[in-house]
C-alpha cells in the first residue's frame, strides 16, 4: 500500500512545474501553489521513503532506480530550503522539472517498490547516500547556475520586464551557487573516502574513475573562483558542465560497467 | 450615521484649480478643527487630492457644507470648481478612501506616500466614532493591498528603476561604490536613490569643477575631473553618466582594457545622457551592464504595467474591506434599537428584584446573588437571538425595519415620549 505514495509525490511534484511556468506569467499564485506542491510532495516521497527503509533489512535504493529516489528526495529538500523564499521560487522552474522526470523514471525503473532488492551494508549505505547528497548539491548549483546564466542574459539584452519577473540578483545566485557547490563536494569527498573504505583492490571501474573526474572539476571549479576570482559567468559555465558530466557520462559509464 | 466626502483630485481638476484648495498639514487640521463643531471632520489634502469627510449623527447630509467649505477655499476660482467637485456618501465615500489608500486612485498605481498621507490626516482631524473606524480601516486596506499584491513593488520612475537594476545585479547595494559623471538633476536623483539603499558615492566627475564639487559635498563624495574616471572605474560598481558631451564619454578603446581587468566583477553603467556617454558595445565586455535612458524608461513601463496588472488584485482587496465596512455602518442602524431593548429588559428585571426585596431579603447573602445571576442570564438568553437576528438584519436592507418592529413590539421610547 505504502508504494501509493509515489503517485501524490508524483502528482504533486508535476503540479508544482507546472505552478512555476506559470510564476513566469507574472508572481503571485502560481508561485505559491508551486511551493506547496513542492511541500507536500516531498513529504509524500519522504513517507514512501520511510516505507522503503522500514520495510528492508538492508540498504533498499542501492539499485539504480532506488538511488534515483533517494536522489530525487535529496534534490527537492536541498531546493525546498532556499525555493520557499518568493526570491527564489523561480529556481522551482529549474528544479522541478528534473525531479519529476526523474522520479517518474525511478519509478519506471521499479525502485520506487517496497519490495525492492536489499544489499545489506552500513558502510555501503552511508557511502551511497554522501554520493547521492553530494550529486544532489551540484544538481541544486547547476540549477542555479543555468539561473545565473538567464538572469544575465536578461540583464545584458536589457529586457524591460527584468524587474517585473524576479528572479534572484546576480550575485545572490554566484554566491549561492558556490556555496552549494562546496557542500556538494564535500559531501561526495566523504563518500569517496568511505567508497575506498569498502573497495576492493582491482575493482576500479569507468563510472568510480568518472566520479573522480567530476570531484576534480568542482574542486578546481571553486579553487579557481578562490584564488583567481573566476566568477560570474565562467563559474556558472563550468558548474553546468560538471552538472552534465553528472547526469549525462556518470549514468552512461554506470550502466556500461 | 451619515458619512459624506466631497473633494477634488487629479482627475478632473487641473493643477490651478488643485492649488486653490490645498492645504498643507496644519491647515488641514485647523480646517478639520473647524468643522467637527458637534460633528466628525478629517481632512486629506495632497498635491493631487483635497478631500473633506463629514459624518453627524441626526443630519441628513453633510455634502452642502463641504462643498460650500471648499468653494470659500476657492476664492474666486469656486466657481470654476464646483463642477469638478465629486460628491459621495456612505459606502460610496468609503469604497473611494479605501481605493485612495491603496493608491488605486494614485497618478502611479500603488504609490507609496500616499498611505502616510491619509494617517497624517486621521492624525491630525477630528474623527469619531465613524471616521476613527473608517480611516483605520482605510489604512488596514492600504497595507493589505501592498502586502498581498505587487501593486507597490516595482520601480515608478528612471531613478528608482536605475536603483532597483543594481539591487538585481548586486543584491545588498550595502558597501556598493558609486561614481557619479555629470551632475544634472536626474543623476543626483539617481545617487540619492542608490544612497537610500546602502550605496556609497564615492565620487563626482564633471566637466564644471565646481559644479560636481558642491554635489560631491552634498552626498559626501569626492570631486573629479572627467580626465580622472578611468581610474575611478577599478572599484566602481555602479556608473550614473549624465554628461552633454556630443559623443560618447566611455567607449571600448578608452575604457575596455579597464573593464576586462576587472575579471567578470559586475559593473552597471547607467547613461542618463542625451546623446548617450555609453557606448553600448561596452555590454559585451563580461560583467558589463549598460543601459540607457529607453532601456530605463522601457523598464519604468514595463513595471507600470505590472502595478496595473496587480491593481486588479488590489481592487478585490479593497471591495472585501469596503463590504467590512458597510456591514459595520449598516449594523449601527440597529445598535440603538438592541441598546434600548437591552435597557428596558434590565430595568423590567431590575424593578422585578426590588419588588422581591422583602423576601428576598430573608435569603442568605450566597442565595442572593445566585437569584441575580440566575434572572441575568435569562435576560441575556432571552436577549440574545434577537440581536443576534438584528444585527444580521442591519446589513440588509431590512435591518431599519426590524428594528421599528422592535421598538413597536416592546414599546422603546414610549415612556421617553410620555
Amino acid at each position: 500500500m505504502a508504494e501509493l505514495l509515489i503517485w501524490p509525490a508524483l502528482i504533486a511534484y508535476g503540479e508544482a512545474a507546472v505552478a512555476y511556468a506559470g510564476e513566469l506569467r507574472g508572481p503571485g499564485r502560481g508561485g505559491r501553489l508551486g511551493t506547496w506542491g513542492v511541500r507536500l510532495g516531498w513529504v509524500a516521497q519522504t513517507g514512501l521513503l520511510v516505507a522503503q527503509a522500514l520495510a528492508s533489512d538492508g540498504f533498499p535504493w542501492s539499485t539504480w532506480a532506488g538511488a534515483l529516489n533517494l536522489f530525487v528526495w535529496l534534490v527537492v529538500g536541498l531546493y525546498l530550503i532556499w525555493g520557499c523564499r518568493p526570491r527564489y521560487r523561480l529556481l522551482g522552474l529549474a528544479v522541478m522539472p528534473v525531479a519529476a522526470g526523474l522520479l517518474l523514471l525511478a519509478w519506471a525503473g521499479g525502485g520506487t517498490g517496497v519490495d525492492t532488492a536489499d544489499e545489506p551494508g552500513a558502510l555501503l549505505a552511508v557511502h551511497v547516500a554522501l554520493m547521492l547528497a553530494g550529486f544532489a548539491g551540484f544538481t541544486v548549483a547547476g540549477g542555479m547556475a543555468a539561473l545565473y546564466l538567464w538572469e544575465e542574459r536578461r540583464l545584458k539584452r536589457r529586457d524591460a520586464r527584468v524587474l517585473r519577473l524576479k528572479l534572484p540578483p546576480l550575485q545572490a545566485l554566484d554566491r549561492l551557487a558556490a556555496r552549494v557547490a562546496a557542500a556538494g563536494l564535500a559531501l561526495l569527498s566523504a563518500g569517496i573516502v568511505v567508497g575506498l573504505a569498502t573497495l576492493d583492490r582491482g575493482d576500479v571501474d569507468a563510472a568510480m574513475v568518472v566520479t573522480v573526474g567530476i570531484w576534480a572539476l568542482y574542486a578546481a571549479a571553486l579553487l579557481l573562483r578562490r584564488e583567481a576570482a573566476v566568477g560570474g559567468r565562467r563559474a556558472a559555465w563550468l558548474l553546468l558542465f560538471g552538472l552534465a558530466l553528472v547526469a549525462v557520462v556518470l549514468p552512461i559509464t554506470h550502466f556500461a560497467s | 450615521m451619515k458619512l459624506s466626502l466631497v473633494g477634488v483630485s487629479h482627475h478632473q481638476a487641473p493643477v490651478e484649480l488643485r492649488e486653490r484648495v490645498a492645504l498643507d498639514g496644519p491647515a488641514a487640521a485647523g480646517l478639520a478643527r473647524l468643522l467637527a463643531r458637534g460633528r466628525e471632520a478629517v481632512v486629506l489634502s495632497t498635491c493631487n487630492r483635497t478631500e473633506l469627510y463629514l459624518a453627524a449623527d441626526g443630519e441628513p447630509s453633510l455634502g452642502p457644507l463641504a462643498v460650500e467649505t471648499l468653494l470659500e477655499l476657492a476664492g474666486p476660482d469656486g466657481p470654476a470648481l464646483e463642477p469638478v467637485l465629486y460628491r459621495l456618501e456612505d459606502e460610496s465615500a468609503a469604497l473611494h478612501l479605501f481605493r485612495v489608500a491603496a493608491g488605486l486612485d494614485s497618478l502611479i498605481p500603488g504609490e507609496g506616500e500616499i498611505l502616510g498621507q491619509v494617517r497624517d490626516a486621521f492624525e491630525t482631524g477630528r474623527p469619531g466614532p465613524l471616521l476613527d473606524r473608517l480611516f483605520r480601516t482605510a489604512l488596514h486596506a492600504g497595507r493589505r493591498a501592498r502586502v498581498e499584491t505587487a501593486i507597490g513593488e516595482s520601480p515608478a520612475s528612471v531613478p528608482a528603476a536605475a536603483a532597483a537594476l543594481a539591487q538585481q545585479v548586486f543584491d545588498d547595494l550595502s558597501g556598493r561604490q558609486v561614481v557619479l559623471v555629470g551632475a544634472g538633476k536626474v543623476s543626483e536623483l539617481t545617487a540619492r536613490n542608490l544612497r537610500s539603499r546602502g550605496a556609497a558615492v564615492v565620487a563626482v566627475a564633471n566637466r564644471t569643477p565646481a559644479h560636481g564639487a558642491e554635489l560631491a559635498q552634498q552626498i559626501g563624495a569626492r570631486s573629479v575631473g572627467l580626465d580622472g574616471i578611468a581610474g575611478e572605474l577599478a572599484g566602481a560598481d555602479v556608473v550614473v553618466s549624465s554628461t552633454s558631451a556630443p559623443g560618447f564619454v566611455f567607449t571600448v578603446e578608452g575604457i575596455g582594457a579597464a573593464l576586462r581587468a576587472r575579471r567578470g566583477k559586475p559593473l552597471l553603467l547607467v547613461d542618463l545622457a542625451v546623446p548617450r556617454d555609453v557606448d553600448p558595445a561596452l555590454a559585451q565586455i563580461d560583467g558589463c551592464f549598460v543601459y540607457d535612458i529607453d532601456d530605463l524608461e522601457a523598464v519604468v513601463e514595463s513595471s507600470l504595467a505590472g502595478r496595473r496588472a496587480e491593481a486588479v488584485r488590489a481592487e478585490r482587496v479593497v471591495a472585501a474591506e469596503a463590504e467590512r465596512f458597510r456591514e459595520w455602518h449598516a449594523s449601527l442602524a440597529v445598535v440603538p434599537a438592541i441598546a434600548s431593548l437591552r435597557a428596558r429588559a434590565e430595568a423590567i428585571r431590575a424593578s422585578e428584584l426590588a419588588r422581591a426585596e422583602g423576601r428576598l431579603d430573608r435569603l442568605p447573602e450566597s442565595d442572593r446573588r445566585v437569584v441575580e445571576a440566575v434572572t441575568a442570564q435569562i435576560v441575556n438568553k432571552l436577549l440574545h437571538l434577537p440581536t443576534v437576528r438584528m444585527k444580521e438584519a442591519a446589513v440588509t436592507s431590512e435591518g431599519v425595519v426590524y428594528a421599528e418592529v422592535v421598538r413597536h413590539l416592546f414599546g422603546l421610547g414610549e415612556e421617553e415620549e410620555a
